[in-house]
């Protein structure tokens, strides 16, 4: 998307020095008349990466939510929710890329079924703290209004749990972006492919860094703006960012 | 059908089990490869970096973290960087490592240092900050100067949130040094990097010994937040539980 954005100002670059090709052999720093003419390979990769992490993330919050909705009137699954997923959550994702081959073999499938498993622990235990802080008032308000317990979750209780929500969705998606790169060693594609590719390259390697680091502060970016449009009657500010210091510091043994 | 599948699924798996134990001859490989004694050599090396990387982070991310809480300064600093800590390419680090400050075990540990920060950092801040008011007035009401604050109150109160951010940024650390082999730095990833050398089995049993030695430092490092912890916490957080 990065580099639809420049193309037409690269087309306006005419005066080029043309001597860079000692720059690539000699492994400059940043060869800068590489990167202009050689832009177009790295648009496959990065839009790559960014299906790999949505379809994740994605996927990823349809199972937590499925897991929240269960345990939310049968509160002892959450204990045991919490500690599945951070299970899953403790094994390093390079192990569980390989770990994954025996069952779905080398590509993009594995890579999609890891990224997944690690959205679950942030994402799911977000929705949770989220749904508890519902204040009991609106509850009780609902309630008196004639909702029934489905109604109450969906009307009541998830709006008013958007800011954790968001919260636990903004890290698990920044963090689907790093752990992606590391998706090459279960034969995924994108940005992290392009990495391995380019380990004796300095310049490959600063534009596939650059890009993953880029990628990562849109979607968070996204997100948050995501939420104001979703929950706009919030004054967002102090409730939203002790969510997301509460969601960065916590780990699965505290929940 | 499911025979098949059953059969195949253990035979990957015993053949890394036998990887771990067992020096195997590989297809691709005169030598034979893998044991225990290959195991343990790059399992030790994979420990050592580990560590070193991991006391690096703690004595430059918890000093800066415990002060910025203690004058409750920089929650923005501590957020964005808890933040962006999380965004860093694991793969990247390592790469960029190799590729700027070249091979070697301490650009290795200095790159591993980087993903330690951030958690430690957010967490000593986090930790710090959230300490009850009463109880640091309760501390200067009794005459305590602020080093005072921080070690008789602050820093005991503030261990489970500390530990927590300690026992993550191993995490990232155990698991990025197994991409350190990219760096030349032999660990436990070795095995995996280097498929042509140990074979699928090997791979698998890279993956499996890597996962283990991780969940091994985590429950370590949970024992240790459990003696660190006082007692006085635990007992406040039974009886809130029960």
């Amino acid at each position: 998307m990065n580099s639809s954005a420049i193309a037409p100002l690269l087309a306006q670059v005419e005066l080029r020095d043309r001597s860079d090709t000692n720059c690539v052999q000699d492994n400059g720093t940043f060869c800068l008349d590489w990167a202009v003419d050689n832009y177009e390979r790295y648009v496959d990769p990065t839009l790559e990466h960014i299906v790999l992490v949505i379809v994740s993330v994605v996927l990823g919050f349809l199972i937590a939510m499925g897991l929240a909705v269960l345990s939310h009137r049968r509160r002892w699954l959450i204990p045991t929710f919490t500690g599945l997923t951070g299970v899953i959550y403790t094994i390093p994702s390079i192990s569980l890329f390989l770990l994954l081959l025996p069952f779905t073999g080398r590509g993009n499938d594995t890579a999609v079924i890891a990224l997944t498993l690690y959205t679950l622990q942030i994402i799911y235990r977000n929705i949770v703290t989220g749904l508890n802080n519902v204040p009991p008032e609106a509850r009780d308000a609902g309630r008196g209004m004639g909702m029934t317990d489905n109604q109450l979750l969906r009307r009541v209780e998830f709006p008013l749990a958007t800011p954790e929500i968001v919260a636990g969705l903004r890290i698990a998606t920044v963090s689907t972006v790093a752990i992606a790169t590391l998706a090459v060693f279960a034969g995924g594609s994108g940005l992290g492919a392009e990495m391995y590719r380019s380990l004796d390259f300095k310049t490959g390697l600063l534009i596939t860094t650059g890009l993953t680091v880029i990628m990562a502060i849109a979607f968070d970016l996204c997100l948050s703006l995501f939420q104001r449009f979703l929950a706009p009657w919030q004054a967002p500010a102090p409730r939203e960012r002790r969510a997301r210091l509460a969601a960065l510091t916590r780990r699965p043994a505290d929940a | 059908m499911p025979d098949v599948f059953l059969t195949g699924f253990l035979g990957t798996f015993g053949d890394a089990i036998d990887f771990i134990f067992t020096p195997q001859t590989t297809r691709f490989q005169t030598e034979k490869v893998g044991g225990i004694d290959q195991v343990l050599e790059l399992g030790g090396e994979h420990v050592k970096v580990t560590f070193l990387a991991l006391g690096a982070a703690i004595l430059i991310a918890l000093p800066a973290g415990v002060l910025l809480g203690h004058y409750r300064r920089g929650e923005m600093v501590a957020l964005t960087l808890g933040n962006a800590g999380r965004g860093i390419p694991e793969l990247a680090v390592i790469a960029l490592a190799a590729a700027f400050l070249g091979f070697g075990l301490e650009n290795v540990v200095a790159a591993l240092m980087i993903l330690g920060i951030p958690p430690i950092l957010t967490n000593a801040y986090v930790g710090v900050a959230q300490v009850d008011r009463t109880a640091v007035e309760a501390a200067r009401g009794v005459g305590m100067r602020d080093l005072e604050v921080i070690g008789k109150v602050e820093l005991p109160l503030a261990v489970p949130t500390i530990m927590s951010g300690v026992r993550t940024g191993a995490i990232n650390i155990v698991a990025t040094a197994a991409i350190a082999p990219l760096a030349g730095t032999l660990t436990l990833g070795d095995f995996i990097i280097s498929r042509n050398v140990y074979g699928d089995a090997g791979v698998l049993a890279g993956a499996i010994l890597i996962a283990l030695l991780a969940i091994a430092i985590e429950l370590g490092l949970a024992g240790l937040q459990y003696l660190l912890t006082p007692r006085g916490l635990k007992l406040s957080r039974s009886l809130s539980a029960a």
